[in-house]
Order: C-alpha cells, then structure tokens, then sequence
C-alpha cells in the first residue's frame, strides 16, 4: 500500500488524522490509472479519497485545463464539496482553482469557465449532458484526467443514472485514458455498480474498495404521549416528545417522506416551540435561495433543528449533527442507515437515531427495519436496462455537438452499462425517433430535427432546434408547477399546478412555513398575503407520490403471524391487534387473509399478501381484471409492500375465484394498457424523449395551454402502430414496476384453498394505514359508465325527470344521494361542503 | 342509444360517439375535428404520432356508416390551422373525400379554420340557417332561440357515490345546443368554466358521454365542477 506525498501526510497530521486504508487504495488504483469504486458507509472520509488522487496528481504536474470532473445528483451537493475542498487547497496552497456548475450558476460565471476552465469542476448530471451538448465539449473535456461520481447508489438504476451513464461514455470517448471514481454507500448488488461505474460495462474493468463498516447504529423507537393513531402517516401527534429530543441534542435533522408532511411537523414544533429554538424547514419546493440559506446555517452552527424531506437526503456534511429523527417509517433499510449515518460522521462512534413512527402499523414496520439492521440485511433495486427515451434525448444532444455516425455511436452507447445489451433495433428506432417521430406513417419527413448527409453522419437541423433540444435537457418530468409570491414580497416557492386549481380567493393554506392566504392566479404565479382564516390546507405533490418498496414485508408478516412476538411492541398497538383479531382476523403465516367492505361509496377488497410491492402491483392488474369480468365494476387499486387493496362499484363476492391459480394464461395486455401506470410511464418517456413538450414553470399561459393530453396521444398511438418504440418503452418500463407472472403464479398456488375471507360491515384495524398510502392506481373498464348511470337515475328521481333547468336541482344530486340510506358516509363530505375533490386526489380519477 | 333533443320545436338526436342528427332533415352534425392537429404540433418541434387524422376519420366514417345521413355539416375547427387542409397525407384525403362526396357537405368555418378546405367537396359558409335553426361555430349569447354550435370542446363532471366523473358533453337548454370536440386529439374545457357559464345563465341540460349511452344531468349555472388532477 502506498503512502501519501509529503505535503499531504503533512497536512493530515497537522488535521489530526490518520489516512484510511480505503483512501490509500484509491490513490494506488489512481497511479496506476485504474478506475475504482469505492462503497463504504456514510463518514468514512469518502469525498476526500475521491479527491485525494487528483489533488496529488495537481500537486506534483501542476497544468492548466480541465483535470478532474465531480458529478453529484444535488445541486447542493456540489456546492459544499466546493466549500469542503477549498480547505485542503487553501491550506496546502495548490495551485488548484475549483469552481461548480449547475443549473444555478449565473450566465456570466459559465461563460468563463468555457473560457478558462477551472482545474477541478463540480456539476450535476443535466449540466453534463448540457455542456456535452456544446460545440466545443470536445475541447473543454480533452485533457480531462478524472471523473469523481459521488453517491453513485442513487443513480445507478434511475433515468438520471441512465444519461449520466450515456455521458460518461461520451467522456471516456472524448478523454480515452479518463479515470472514473465512483463513490457509494453501502449497497446489496454491489457487482451492478462495479458495471455501471466501469468504463467499458464490465465490472472487471474497474476495482472494488470497500471502506471499514463503521459502528453499528443504534436505533430508538418513540412513541407519542398521548394517542397513537391507527393510519395516517404525519406523526404530528410526537411532535411534543421530537420537540423534547430537540432541546436534548445539539444538532437535530427531523426526516420526513413528503413536503406536506414538512411544512405541518415544521408547524407543529412551532406552535410549541416555548424555548425559541432556531429550527428551520426545508423541502424540495422551496426558492433555492431559501433552501442554500438553511444549509448555510446548517453548516454556520445556528440551527438547533432542521425539518427536511428526501432533497436533504444524500452526502452533506452536518458537522455538527449529532442526532437524526426518521419520522414515519423509514421505507427500506439502506435509505434508513443512509439518513442514520447523517448523524455524527466520527467513524468509530455509532449513529443515533430516532424513529418515530406515524400509526400503529409503522411502529411493526420500524421493528422490522430495526431487526434488519442488526441482522446487516441490505436492500435494493436489481439494475434494469436503460431507458431508450433516455438514449433519444442523448442522441439529439450528442448531435447538437457534433455530427455523429450511427455505427460509432451505437458502439459507444453499449459501452454505458444500462445500454450493454441494447439491439441493433432497438437503437435504430430510437435513433428514427430522435429524427422525427420514427412512425411508420412518413408525414413528418419535412419536420425532422436530425438530418443524414451523404455520408451517412447524423447531423442537427438547424440552431433552432438546437436551442429547443437543450432547454428540454433532463430526466424529470414534473408536473406543471406554478410560484407562489407574496403579495409585495418575494416568491416563495413552488406548488402543483393541480392545487391551485382546488383554491378559491381568500382560502388558507400552509407553504414555506407560513400561513397563506389565496388572493388569485396571475400568468405563471399565485399571489398570496399572510393570514388566513378556517382549517388550513397543505399542498401535496403527485411528483413525491413515489411508492418504495420496503423489503420489509417478510419480516412484517412474521411479527404479525406470531403473538409471541409481540412481547415488545407497545400496548397501544398490541390492543389494536387484539382489536384486528376480534373484529376480522390476524393474518396467519399459512393462509391469505381477504377482507371485503364497503367504505366512501365503494366496496374494497383488502388483501394481505406480504409479497413486496413489485408482486402486489402485478397481482393487482390481474384481480381488477377479473373483477370486471365477473361485474364487480372495478376502478382502481393500490398495491404496499404488505397488502394488495382494490376498490369497486360493487360488492366483490366470490373472492376466491378472485385468486384462483388456474386462470392466470389470460390475456392482461389490453387491460394493464389502459391502466393508470402505463399511462403515466408513456407520458414521462413520450416528455424525455422530446416528442410532448414538457412544461416550463416560467412559460406564458398561452404557451402552456399547447401542453397536449398525453392520453389521448397514448389512445390513438396504440391503435395505429401498437409496435412503436414509445409503447416499446412503455411497457419495458411498466415491466420494471411489476413482476414476472411466476411470481404471481407461486404465490396463488400457495394460497390455494386456504383463503380467508372476512366479509366486513366497514374497514378493519389493519386495514386502516394501507388505505392512506400513497401510489393508487386507476384502471379502464365499466365500473363509471355503471356509477354515472346510477348517478343520473338518482337525480331523474329525486326530480322525477322533469325537464326543468333550474339551478337547485344541481344540488339535489348531492341531497338526493345523502338520503339514501346506503350511503350515509356521503354526510361526512357534507362537512365539507360537498367538494368530492377538494382535500385529496383519492377518489379522483384522472380520465374517467 | 340515442337521447333525444327538443330545441325550438325541432327533434333532434345526440349519439354518444359525439355526433348530433336531425332526422327530419336526415343531417349529422359534427364539431372541432382539429385534423392535422398532430402534423401541427409536429411542425413546432413536438413530433407527436401523426394518427390523429385517421382516427377522427375512422370515427366519423362509423358514425356516418351507421346513421346515412344525406346531409352533414361540419361546426368549425374542422382542421387544426388554417393550412392543416394541405398537411393531410394523400390516403386520408382520399378517405374523407369519398366519405363527404356522397352527400351534401357544409363546412362552417371556424377560428382556427377561417378558410374553406381546398380540394375537398361541400360548400363553406360562416353560419347556416335552415328553418328554426342556427348553424355556427362559436355560440352567441344573444341568439335566438334554436342555435347549435361547438368551439368549446365541452365536458361535465358528475358526482358519482365513488368518486367525480368528468366525460366530454353536450350541453343544452331551451336556446341552443353546444356540441362536445369529436377530434381525436381533442381535450375539453368544463362546463364551469365562464365562458360556458354564461352560455347557460339560467342552468341546463349536460349530456355525458359513455361508452354505449349518454348519461343526462342537470347543469347548474353557478356550480362548481371538482377538476381532476393530473394522473
């Protein structure tokens, strides 16, 4: 093992350490213009092994030009490495100039780094797929050295790993002896990172180092004080007792999964925040000037508190931060040891960290992380291959560089891991669609974006497409966005286009921290003033209704199946199931546990699978299918790592036909063609591939009503070319969402003649928390046609079908459906005043 | 299944593919084909599938196979743009050509379709009046009683006891009828909207669209319709 220069052994111990053995093998591996891989846990010193080599390389042949590249999925991110490595450089005097480049950086400070690039440059994947997209990337990235790729795990798998993947074999094409250091926390396929950071796909080609597990975490679990609910997932009701750990602890980030979750916990520790602690919010949608201002204080000391959703996620170093709070539960293992690991980085003490989960159910969900952890039970997705939307966005930008050969880009795409395996085919449709659309139909010759010259080099159509296929640049595809701005202030950050659709003038709501009161809608922004008066909404966000799976499921369903085990679960939730085994039935390890009940309008069918969400969304496609079959009317379903939930017009009777193993050669396609997620998934892929505009947050109203309903594109696309490489990737992606049907096939075979079913007069104890959860899924068939004809028949009554247009009558279909017995649960929408969607999405269906 | 209509004494019929009839004059009445919708966005940079003409198409003649109409007049927007008659692909206008050249054919103009389709047969006009009643595009609100139009592309939302419905729409009263868009491209704006609104001061009659039927239900003047978030 080789040791530092002189200069940095120096400069260590003058810091008091001592170099890691992880960070010398990097440095080995770096002389010998290996590429590594580095996965260790968080605090292990990572970022600076990273750095190590280069820094020393710049040290002994100091050069001018682009030496190193560091690629990190947060803008943030980027920016407090900047902060971290200007020390060593400042200290040890390198004649070494950092600079970063995101999405923020200012027009003036990009200008000059194209002009006289810094030594080392730290950015995000858009902006190196924008920069490679420039003429002169050829130029600016020809001498690069390295490329340092900082928390790889959350990339690798993702569409963002997918371009990023696709740029780096751009790199090492325009930089052959380009040296790649990927840095990772600990992961269950560690051998699909080695691939997806090695510069030719093969994991051989590239070293694996793993760093010294650090201690092992401890875990406490709290409960609240006084009630702890059956579902919901806010955990406002511990807000008293994370207050108390708060005011314990120097440094405290509160973990919460979503942004409305945020801003009422940052609320409710406000309304009791008797010691006028510094606690600040954080989330996604705020102004980026809000955001750098936490983490600037953050990083200053001033905070005592910090309550943050997933944006503050991954590597910033907390200095200070010697305790995490994980609010609801943690949804998968590695996630949870990465937020735990934010707390206190000294390598040989452990982290601590808190859970708190929101409902009784969680509190089993946290005791099975708990024993995952200790039993170093990992998780993680499987890689899938790479999207072909992905690769037509990289082929129009790599054309919008320079004219290209489809051959030699085709060999150079393979040789990013997520396209290894991709098809001659598969890449000439992409290519097709890139061009022009790729359909079979030839219409769209004279609006092609990429044009073929007489040697068969692809080339871009013109500046104006140009300037069109980089501000289209990126993997996400949100949902239109719209500001909110002070009336007289500044803005203050961002909602969905959909929620302000719910607002009426003078209605409150919670953003930013504040109380808001609705005034109206301008061009691209909402005007708000502070103030506000009745029961205040927060906004919620379809982009973070991103079910994950857990990997918990196993273990939930063996806490479940066995009341010996139950010996440390609180009474609370103890008592609640009792309560599930007097009301329906605890479900036992040998048998399928189904509940029916009516609720809200609708009958669901909850069953308790425990098959992990992949299988459970699967499985849901195939019930729906055969509850329209059988006339149930079905109109949507949900399925958790822990239950599968469907809803329907009527009453699913025979269940176990339902779940009988011997239909299963029927035909889904058509059916999981119409559903929701395949929907959706073309949408995102039809937006990323360029062919639907996306939506700019800053665009005129006119400009957006151009949006096209990608439905209606999906609709007409698979009846005229159901074979186009859009569906193509459609249905690969869906594929990536569900599971193979042997799964399924297994797992009805097992339930086979032992299913339980409970038919209930309204929804059980442990059915409660799943009907929260988040990631519903609608599908096609009856069931509306069927509810709008009863709708209609109810209003033709209550009128007897008198002609008359009077405006009373409208409300007689909401009167007339109350005083049916049946649906009395229709008088608690009466509360609120009526508005079916005002408050949630959930019973909404998107294209009825 | 047809639901009829009484609109100034005349009995009309509406068909849940979206197009209306008049059976004493043996007219189908059609509204916002937008064809070329899909070549327009195409020429903008948004290469969107290019079927968008042929499915209409395909509809239109299912409609006309079914009902034999010697008449048909078209509402207005019948092409996406002004030069959308020029982008169809030589097939599809062969296919419309044969499908209009049987009978009598109007094409009312539109906003986005201010011109007459060249090359296509039938006669285009502003607006038609044939005994009580009124073809144009956009409605007036200051018609007399009788009038049909399209232009808005309506849709209705109607509670059910799971959850708000929204399908395209007609939508009626004594006055006038307003057709639903019959484009496959085609999106709606809700009956709440004001500029339906106000179509309808004293409230009316919306019909939604179902896969074998409409479903009828009161329109409320000032009503507001739950929307739908995005999927």
């Amino acid at each position: 093992m080789g040791t530092l220069p002189e200069l940095f052994a120096r400069w260590f111990a003058g810091r008091g350490w001592t170099p890691r053995p992880h960070q010398l093998a990097l440095l080995d591996a770096a002389r010998a213009g290996r590429s590594a891989l580095l996965v260790a846990p968080t605090g292990g010193g990572k970022t600076l092994a990273g750095f190590l080599p280069s820094l020393v390389d710049l040290a002994e042949n100091p050069r001018e030009g682009l030496h190193t590249l560091y690629v990190s999925p947060l803008k943030a991110l980027a920016v407090d490495i900047a902060r971290n490595l200007t020390a060593p450089v400042e200290e040890m005097d390198l004649p070494i100039r950092i600079e970063t480049r995101t999405g923020d950086t200012p027009a003036n400070r990009r200008a000059r780094q194209r002009a006289r690039p810094p030594h080392i440059l730290l950015t995000t994947p858009e902006s190196l797929a924008l920069l490679l997209s420039l003429p002169d990337a050829a130029k600016m990235f020809g001498g690069l050295r390295a490329v340092v790729l900082d928390e790889v795990h959350a990339m690798a798998g993702s569409k963002r790993g997918d371009q990023l993947a696709l740029c780096l074999a751009r790199l090492q094409a325009l930089a052959p002896g380009l040296r790649r250091v990927g840095l990772s926390a600990t992961v269950a396929h560690p051998d699909a990172l080695r691939a997806w950071c090695s510069p030719t796909a093969d994991a051989r080609d590239i070293a694996l180092i793993e760093g010294a597990g650090g201690a092992e975490p401890r875990l406490e679990t709290i409960l609240p004080a006084g009630h702890l609910p059956w579902g919901g997932h806010m955990g406002l009701a511990s807000a008293p007792e994370i207050y108390r750990r708060i005011e314990a602890a120097r440094v405290t980030i509160v973990f919460v999964n979503t942004r409305a979750q945020a801003e009422l916990m940052f609320q409710a520790l406000w309304r009791i925040n008797d010691a006028n602690l510094p606690i600040a919010l954080h989330h996604g949608s705020l102004t980026v000037e809000q955001r750098r201002k936490v983490e600037a204080a953050m990083a200053a000391g001033k905070l005592r508190g910090v309550v943050a959703t997933a944006a503050l996620d991954l590597g910033i170093d907390w200095g200070d931060v010697d305790q995490v709070i994980q609010v609801g539960a943690p949804k998968g293992v590695s996630r949870l040891l990465q937020r735990v690991g934010r707390a206190n980085h000294r390598m040989d003490e452990p982290s601590r960290a808190v859970l708190v989960p929101a409902n009784r159910f969680e509190v089993i969900e946290c005791r099975a992380a708990t024993e995952a952890i200790a039993a170093g039970e990992l998780d993680g997705e499987p890689p899938r291959p790479g999207g072909l939307d992905v690769l037509a966005q990289h082929l129009l930008a790599m054309a919008c560089h320079a004219p290209f050969h489809p051959d030699a880009m085709y060999d150079e795409v393979r040789r990013a891991a997520p396209y290894a395996l991709l098809s001659r085919r598969d890449f000439d449709d992409t290519l097709r669609l890139a061009e022009n659309g790729g359909y079979a139909l030839s219409t769209y010759e004279r609006f092609r974006k990429l044009f073929r010259d007489a040697q068969g080099l692809m080339h871009i159509a013109g500046s104006t497409v140009a300037r069109q296929v980089r501000m289209n640049l990126g993997t996400i595809v949100e949902t239109p966005l719209v500001k909110v701005k002070l009336r007289g202030g500044p803005v203050l950050g961002e909602v969905e286009e959909w929620f302000v659709s719910t607002l009426e003038p003078g209605d409150a709501f919670l953003f930013a921290g504040q109380l808001l009161r609705y005034e109206r809608l301008e061009a691209t922004q909402i005007i708000v003033s502070r103030g506000g008066e009745g029961d205040p909404r927060v906004p919620t966000y379809a982009g973070s209704r991103m079910p994950l799976t857990t990997y918990l499921a196993a273990r939930v369903r063996g806490i479940l199946a066995e009341p010996a085990r139950w010996d440390g679960l609180p009474d609370p939730v103890r008592e609640w199931l009792r309560l599930q085994a007097l009301r329906s039935a605890l479900p036992d390890a040998d048998e399928l546990l189904v509940e029916t009940f009516p609720r809200g309008g609708r009958w669901f069918l909850v069953a308790y699978c425990f098959e992990g969400r992949l299988a459970h969304q699967s499985l849901g496609m195939l019930v729906t299918k055969r509850m329209e079959r059988a006339g149930y009317g079905p109109l949507g379903y949900l399925g958790t790592d822990y239950v599968l939930a469907c809803w329907s017009a009527f009453e699913p009777t025979d269940v176990a036909t339902l779940f009988d193993e011997e239909m299963l050669g029927e035909d889904l396609e058509e059916w999981m063609a119409d559903s929701s997620m395949l929907r959706r998934s073309f949408r995102n892929i039809a937006v990323v591939a360029q062919i639907i505009e996306r939506n700019h947050p800053g665009q005129e109203k006119a400009a957006r009503s151009m949006t096209m309903n990608a439905d209606l594109i999906y609709d007409v696309l698979r009846r005229h070319e159901p074979d186009h490489v859009l569906l193509r990737a459609t249905r690969a992606e869906a594929a990536g969402g569900l599971t193979d049907i042997a799964r399924i096939g297994a797992l009805l075979a097992r339930a086979r003649g032992r299913i339980r079913h409970m038919r209930l007069s309204r929804v059980s104890p442990l059915a409660v928390p799943a009907l929260v959860e988040e990631g519903r899924e609608w599908v096609p068939g009856g069931a509306r046609d069927a509810l709008l004809a009863e709708a209609a028949a109810l209003v033709a009554d209550a009128t007897d079908g008198a002609e008359a247009f009077d405006e009373a009558l409208a409300d007689v279909t909401i009167r007339a459906q109350m005083d049916r017995p049946r649906h009395r649960v229709v008088e608690a929408r009466k509360a609120r005043r009526s508005r079916y969607v005002r408050n949630a999405p959930r019973s909404a269906s998107p294209r009825a | 299944m047809i639901a009829p209509l009484h609109l100034a004494g005349e009995r009309l019929g509406l068909c849940p593919s979206g197009v209306a009839l008049w059976p004493a004059r043996r007219t189908l009445i059609v509204a916002d084909l937008h064809l070329e919708k899909g070549s327009a966005y195409a020429a903008r940079g948004a290469p969107i599938p290019p079927y968008d003409t042929r499915e209409t198409i395909r509809r239109l003649s299912l409609a006309l196979r079914r009902h034999d109409p010697a008449r048909i007049i078209l509402l207005g927007d019948s092409f996406h743009d002004r030069a959308g008659a020029s982008r169809l692909p030589a097939e599809d206008r062969a296919a419309l050509a044969r499908l209009l050249a049987a009978r009598e054919t109007v094409w009312i103009l539109g906003n986005h379709d201010p011109a007459p389709p060249e090359g296509l047969p039938g006669a285009a006009t502003e607006a038609l009046t044939d005994g009580a009643l009124r073809f144009v595009h956009i409605a007036d609100p200051a018609a007399k009683p009788g009038e049909i139009s399209g232009h808005y592309h309506p849709k209705a939302t109607l509670p059910t006891r799971a959850g708000p419905v929204t399908r395209a729409a007609f939508l009626a009263d004594a006055k006038r009828l307003v057709l639903p868009a019959f484009g496959a491209y085609t999106g709606g704006l809700d009956a709440s909207d004001p500029a339906l609104a106000r179509l309808f001061p004293r409230g009316g009659r919306a019909f939604l669209i179902g896969a074998e039927r409409l479903f009828s239900v009161p329109l409320s003047a000032g009503r507001r319709a739950a929307p739908s978030p995005a999927a």
